[in-house]
């Protein structure tokens, strides 16, 4: 079970991590805890185990690096595949597959800090902006929670939100805001292959306006699952995802996050994430318990899934 | 070999007991105090988290160097607690703590310049507790607290967690603003509100590093004597002073009827012996000494007769006075790098004395997202926000200097200087006041990647009725 890692998800990695290690414990499983650092490899091999779970998050374990290391070494793992991987983790690669299949996502242009600094990509913000108008966002490319999202309101707030979502990596986008309802579609691969099962919809309403501030903590978001749509609006949420997950080609287990457009009644496909929260308070658990899927029974599944 | 569970990988079911799901979380969630939704677990913590990971040079802590306590003192120490004292410091002790250790707090004062009787001292696991217990002593819901801004983080959830409004007096290198003080006091008092205390750190205060003047100390205890108020004297540092003249504490001022006084040993010997104490107005100690009562009966007796024999052995003027000569030697270093790392659009304090050093960066960067990018630089801060309750302070940082080698704070005050440097210069590009440039060391991306070709498909600068859309893959599907 690799857990931790030194991306800045590393907290919530270790909380899922122990909610899979207990589950796995349950199940009957020897469990070997990996806290992933410098040694992996050779602790890898030394515990040589038949399957790798990766509850990692963020940097690293959610971007093909470490599955890559796990193919390497010839260790069976959970969850997508290294190429999966690489078109979740970071969102311009994702959005555009998904443009390109023609799943409707928020309008964004993305760029390198190169282009700033030695194309003048400056000169075209004052075009972006017009076209994406504001409020617009700002977010670092690679990055898994919400760390260096910015809400720019005017054109003055939009240099300051560049240099923020610059900190956390080379490649930047700005997106049009949508406003509406966080809504997310966990999708589950079945035994024995087949059509994967779409998971209800959840629906995350923070009590205060710091989305991510909100869903880490007990008590501090509402999670209603199944979300309060009409039939028709969550099939195509569910529809939307399972399009996604086979655009991107995941594997295992995914969690699509989409907004309902509040103005439009639309549906735009934000992000995939190849590896899920698995905390107490994720979604992915949540929804698979609305289906009538414990957690021991998830986790076992995924880890089923991967051998 | 490892062996293996029995039935190797093949999965059990599990069964409904010990089964945790989301469902009983949301049923603890539901007995959860009101005041819980206030204390905040955030991004930040996890972000701070990071900041211990042993390859990282972190100048986010506030630690006290206790590498050079001398391992022989600590067992001779120890030698003579256990000859001494044995039983009775593994017994339970006086809520108010023990007699031993509260002349040792009158002599700490005393070395101050400031006169108590021991018999007025409450004995508390640490200073921290004092700002506790004070807060349950004086603070209902929805009462203010008047605090420094910037403020001491490690305050903000125990006023938190006591549902207090807390609003946050501007500081300049002389300290909290008094005339300030004296408006939001009037203000206040124009809607019929009065704060329950004002807590200040006014020597060598953390985060900030600055010394309230001896003017500002004596119209701060006029104020509070003036209206009847309470104030809180937070002062961890004052002992640790490298260079002037040392100033009155505001307790000696007040003689003690207004002004709540908080000592703790943890920046003067160890902070693991989690002493502290507090003396003030005997009504408001006695009702403290109550709320101590129902939070942990007494503090450590073990650790209070620790303290007691290393005090009687004599030389605690001289451990203190060698953390001194450490400390000062740091702290110039690290002004030096500050200056030599840090470009002309930045400031910083220049602290005449205890652990911190507060940097204020150009307004447009966020030290909370800079601290990403320094964590990768294998360097860490705290970012200004910590020490706010209402969200100023993100273009600051808080760098300590007390904890880490003379090598290390060279080396990490330039790794920050060099990722600050490069936001700046991004920022001149965005904005226009530094023209891009083409650096001659770094070659360009052999081809430009999915998200670099988008600048080639921008829309004219000059707007048109229909803006153009996104360039699509022939053949590629609708909705």
């Amino acid at each position: 079970m690799l857990k931790g890692g030194r991306s800045l998800e590393r907290q919530i990695s270790l909380k899922s991590g122990v909610r899979v290690q207990d589950a796995l414990e349950r199940l009957g499983h020897e469990v070997i805890a990996i806290d992933v650092g410098h040694d992996l490899v050779a602790r890898l091999r030394e515990a040589s185990p038949d399957v790798a779970f990766v509850a990692l998050h963020g940097r690293d374990g959610e971007d093909g690096t470490v599955q890559e290391l796990l193919e390497a070494v010839g260790i069976p793992y959970t969850g997508s595949g290294v190429s999966a991987c690489i078109r979740c983790a970071d969102k311009v690669i994702a959005k555009h597959h998904m443009l390109d299949a023609g799943i409707p996502t928020p309008d964004f242009f993305a760029f390198n800090e190169t282009a700033f600094k030695e194309l003048g990509a400056a000169d075209a913000l004052p075009a972006i902006e017009q076209r994406l108008g504001f409020p617009l966002v700002v977010k670092p490319s690679n990055q898994g929670s919400a760390l260096g999202i910015k809400l720019a309101r005017e054109a003055k707030d939009v240099p300051g939100a560049l240099v923020a979502a610059f900190s956390y990596g080379d490649k930047v986008l700005l997106e049009r805001h949508v406003d509406g309802r966080d809504l997310a579609v966990s999708v589950l691969d079945r035994d024995g292959g087949g059509e994967p099962l779409v998971l209800p919809v959840v629906e995350a309403i923070p009590h205060e306006d710091d989305r991510y501030e909100a869903r880490y903590e007990i008590g501090r978001t509402d999670f209603v699952c199944p979300a309060e749509l009409s039939a028709e609006v969550a099939d195509r949420a569910r529809e939307l995802a399972l399009h996604v997950w086979n655009v991107l080609g995941c594997a295992g287990f995914a969690r699509i996050d989409l907004m309902l457009d509040e103005h439009s009644g639309e549906l735009l496909v934000l992000e995939a994430n190849a590896i899920p929260g698995l905390t107490a308070t994720s979604l992915l658990p949540q929804a698979a318990e609305a289906a009538g899927i414990g957690f021991d029974e998830l986790i076992g599944r995924v880890v089923e899934l991967a051998l | 070999m490892r062996t293996r569970a029995p039935g190797g990988h093949r999965l059990v079911t599990a069964t409904s007991a010990g089964r945790r799901t989301s469902r009983d979380l949301e049923r603890y969630a539901g007995l959860f105090a009101k005041r819980t939704q206030v204390m905040r677990s955030s991004a930040m913590r996890d972000l701070m988290a990071l900041t211990e990971r042993s390859d990282i040079i972190s100048l986010a802590g506030g630690l006290p160097d206790t590498s050079s306590f001398p391992a022989e003192s600590f067992a001779s120490i120890m030698s003579r607690v256990a000859v001494d004292s044995c039983a009775r410091s593994l017994q339970y002790g006086p809520t108010e703590g023990l007699a031993v250790l509260k002349s040792c707090i009158a002599d700490v004062m005393a070395e101050e310049g400031t006169q108590i009787d021991a018999e007025d001292v409450l004995v508390t696991t640490g200073g921290q507790q004092v700002i506790d217990l004070v807060c349950k002593t004086l603070i209902d819901p929805g009462d203010v607290i008047i605090a420094e801004a910037p403020t001491y983080p490690g305050a903000v959830p125990t006023f938190c967690s006591y549902e207090a409004e807390v609003i946050q007096i501007a500081g300049d290198e002389d300290g909290m603003r008094i005339d300030e003080l004296e408006r939001t006091l009037a203000e206040l008092a124009e809607q019929g509100r009065s704060p329950k205390f004002i807590y200040t750190v006014p020597t060598f205060q953390n985060p900030s590093g600055t010394t309230m003047s001896l003017p500002r100390r004596r119209r701060l205890v006029e104020v509070i004597r003036e209206r009847e108020l309470l104030a809180l004297e937070d002062n961890p540092y004052g002992l640790l002073r490298y260079e002037g003249d040392p100033l009155p504490t505001l307790y000696s001022l007040d003689g003690g009827d207004f002004v709540i006084y908080l000592g703790t040993f943890s920046k003067i010997l160890s902070p693991g012996v989690r002493l502290g104490w507090s003396v003030g107005p005997r009504p408001v100690l006695d009702k403290m000494n109550v709320g101590k009562q129902a939070a942990d009966l007494c503090s450590s007796s073990l650790t209070q007769f620790f303290v007691a024999a290393y005090f009687a052995s004599g030389r605690w003027q001289d451990y203190v006075h060698s953390l001194k000569e450490i400390y000062r030697r740091r702290r110039d270093v690290m002004l030096d790098a500050l200056a030599e790392c840090f470009g002309p659009e930045c400031t910083w304090t220049h602290p005449q004395g205890g652990l911190f050093i507060w940097a204020t960066l150009p307004d447009y960067i966020d030290t909370t997202d800079l601290l990403a990018r320094a964590l990768d630089q294998h360097v860490a801060f705290v970012p200004g926000r910590a020490a706010y309750l209402d969200g100023r302070g993100a273009n600051s940082m808080r760098l300590n200097f007390s904890g880490v080698g003379e090598a290390d704070i060279r080396e990490g005050v330039r790794r920050i200087g060099e990722v600050v440097r490069e936001q700046i210069e991004l920022y001149g590009t965005l904005t226009g006041t530094v023209p891009a440039v083409t650096p001659a060391h770094e070659p360009a991306p052999a081809q430009p990647d999915a998200a670099l070709a988008d600048v080639l498909h921008l829309p004219a600068p000059a707007p048109s009725p229909t803006l153009p859309t996104r360039r699509r893959r022939p053949g590629a599907s609708e909705g």
